[in-house]
């Protein structure tokens, strides 16, 4: 075996190797905990030593999308089980009286994770590219403001926002919330396009612009293109924020705009402590934002590298 | 095609002077090449006639019509950029296809223009190809295909050989060369390399600092030099210069330098105080007579000519004579100059002293 500069030994790949997988387990472990635990009876799940082998019940399940009622037992003799879900919860005597709300704040985190996500990239990758490309009037301070909302922890505005959300109106609605976390993530957007914009050779859309195209065009059929993987690797960041976001949702939305992560943890209140129910929605919570990271994946690598290995 | 007028062109960046008032006219079908130094403001002046650029003041003119405001899409100019600035999501056949689509033409017809382009540039096999596993020349071609599909009114380059190879430059100079001939289109060409310029130029315009310094035909560029910029900056090696103390009267046909006389061609004006005698390499003979005595300090070998470095009591002289005359280093000889080639400079302005160049000739 020789082994040139570049190419490492058989030993340091399998090192390597071993690190990488060590690291990934590690950090898997939790999530793979969750997992399970949404699939344990309540029981099994505060049971200790901790079971990894029990038997898997939908309980958690069950109870993360339905509420129940405690019945006597001639209700419950009177009344057969009318579905498999409900044979579930007969063993402590309750039937299913309706849906929770999980499904409807799980649509609320959809609709303001994405809502949020895509106006924070349009605007960034507008904003970035006119900070690229134009001579824009005190450019340098406009950025420095534009980083400096990021400079404290947004909640330290907290109260300031909860009484304009009152004031405007917007407090417990998908736009207030949708446009506090594009008001965040924006600075992120811009500072992280204009990066990728900045790598983006002039000459591209200059040929475009003698071919024949307005700018628009050349901006859309050129620039967008080649900012494919900044525009992924932006959106991710930015939908990671607003999907996994806790403190402005408990504080600004109640009824209507609420969204999962404040409502998984009142889970708990309902009925005992219900961890099976909990891990549930948890689980079902990291799904859409697995699918949407694993869908822009191949653009995701080049994106973090931030250009720095382009060409 | 078109003639391009450029009037009174000026172009600043705040406090920099990137060209200043500059004026010439591009001929219909010329080959024409700005040639300078980085920074002499030769590719903001071709940027500006492309429409890239707006002039801070100053008019450009293509074929009679005033466009120095107009956008690059409304002037019907090619443009082709030294890195070539490819489509890079888009594959041979689009990128060349690219500035009939935005004309909204029918598929058939971009498709067989297209076609007819990659015939002529060669590389109709490699229309399917994505651009980004090009060669340098190929990628050089598909810029150049871009360019020609439409048929613009005239092709700007900039600096279009840069990228490439120094074996490849070469074929690819008469290539494009031959390609401007047999389509005749108006052709400005930014280039900061001399032979290039010299090779393939109609005209050439010498720029230096945002100011024209010269402009004329490769001969008029080489053998009289305008300034002693374009004396330096063109030939390789470039032109000696013997700086001399004196005055000189119009109609004088010698000067003296270090008490020896040198013939030169009619002078048409006076000057005196720092000046500067100016020969090329080739225009310097070594005789074992009379003449200006030089000590031999190095000589090069380049096959059919050598060059001799001698150093005499004023500045360090080359000269570029057979390979087979013998030059010994060290040794001393005589130097004699090609009198009707020598030109003059005041040294306080750089600009070269009139001769009466026609009476030599004569």
């Amino acid at each position: 075996m020789s082994n040139s500069v570049l190419t490492p030994s058989r030993r340091s790949q399998y090192v390597a190797a071993f690190l990488v997988i060590t690291y990934a387990l590690i950090t898997m472990i939790p999530l793979a905990w969750i997992f399970l635990t949404g699939f344990k009876s309540p029981a099994d799940a505060i049971s200790y030593p901790p079971k990894v082998i029990f038997e898997p019940t939908l309980e958690g399940y069950v109870n993360l999308f339905t509420t129940r009622t405690r019945q006597t037992e001639d209700f419950l003799a009177a009344n057969p089980p009318e579905n498999w879900a409900d044979e579930i919860v007969r063993q402590y005597d309750m039937v299913i009286v309706g849906p929770s709300k999980f499904g409807e704040r799980f649509l609320n985190s959809v609709i303001i994770g994405f809502g949020s996500t895509f106006l924070s990239v349009f605007l960034g990758t507008l904003a970035a590219y006119a900070f690229s490309r134009f001579r824009v009037p005190l450019k340098d301070d406009l950025l420095f403001f534009i980083l400096s909302t990021r400079m404290m922890p947004p909640v330290a505005v907290a109260i300031p926002i909860f009484l304009m959300f009152r004031n405007l109106g917007l407090s417990d609605t998908h736009l207030g919330m949708i446009l506090l976390y594009t008001g965040v993530n924006i600075s992120l957007a811009v500072w992280l396009l204009k990066g990728f914009i900045d790598e983006i050779p002039r000459e591209y859309e200059e040929a475009a612009l003698i071919d024949g195209y307005t700018r628009f065009q050349s901006f859309y059929k050129v620039i967008l293109p080649q900012a494919a993987s900044g525009i992924a690797a932006t959106a991710i960041f930015c939908l990671i924020f607003s999907w996994n976001e806790y403190a402005f949702a408990v504080l600004l939305t109640s009824a209507t705009a609420q969204t999962a992560p404040p409502f998984i943890p009142t889970i708990i209140g309902i009925g005992g402590l219900d961890w099976p129910a909990v891990a549930a929605g948890a689980t079902l919570f990291l799904i859409p934002v697995m699918i949407f990271t694993i869908l822009m994946r191949k653009h995701l690598l080049s994106g973090i590298t931030f250009g720095a290995v382009r060409k | 095609m078109a003639e391009i007028v450029v009037q009174n062109v000026r172009k600043t960046f705040g406090d920099f002077v990137a060209v200043s008032d500059s004026s010439f006219t591009v001929q219909d079908g010329e080959f024409f090449v700005l040639l300078g130094p980085s920074g002499c403001g030769k590719t903001t002046t071709l940027r500006m006639i492309a429409g890239l650029e707006v002039p801070t003041s100053g008019q450009i003119f293509l074929d009679g019509a005033e466009v120095s405001q107009t956008r690059p899409s409304e002037r019907d100019i090619a443009f082709v950029f030294q890195m070539f600035a490819l489509y890079p999501h888009m594959n041979v056949r689009k990128n060349i296809a690219y500035p009939l689509v935005s004309q909204g033409l029918s598929r058939a017809v971009v498709r067989a223009k297209v076609d007819e382009v990659a015939q002529i540039l060669g590389i109709d096999h490699i229309l399917d190809n994505p651009v980004s596993g090009l060669s340098g020349g190929d990628r050089q071609r598909v810029a150049l295909g871009r360019a020609i599909v439409r048929n613009p009114k005239a092709f700007m380059m900039d600096e279009p050989l840069g990228a490439l190879d120094a074996e490849f430059r070469e074929s690819m100079a008469e290539e494009l060369r031959s390609l401007h001939d047999r389509m005749g289109a108006t052709t400005v060409y930014v280039t900061h390399d001399q032979l290039e310029a010299m090779q393939m130029g109609d005209k050439i315009i010498v720029m230096n600092h945002g100011v024209i310094e010269q402009f004329g035909t490769p001969q008029e560029i080489y053998d009289y030099p305008a300034s002693l910029f374009v004396a330096d900056f063109i030939g390789s090696p470039s032109m000696n210069f013997l700086p001399f103390q004196g005055t000189v009267r119009k109609g004088a046909t010698q000067v003296l330098i270090d008490k020896h006389t040198i013939a030169i061609p009619e002078l048409l004006e006076d000057a005196d105080g720092e000046l500067i005698l100016g020969v090329r390499p080739e225009h310097v003979f070594l005789t074992k007579n009379s003449g200006l005595p030089a000590k031999v300090i190095a000589t090069e070998y380049l096959g059919t000519s050598q060059i001799v470095t001698l150093e005499t009591a004023k500045s360090e002289i080359k000269a570029r004579i057979d390979a087979d005359q013998c030059a010994d280093t060290g040794g001393t000889v005589q130097l004699e100059f090609h009198s009707p080639a020598i030109s003059i400079f005041n040294e306080a302005s750089g600009r070269a002293l009139q001769f009466d160049r026609g009476l030599m000739a004569g």
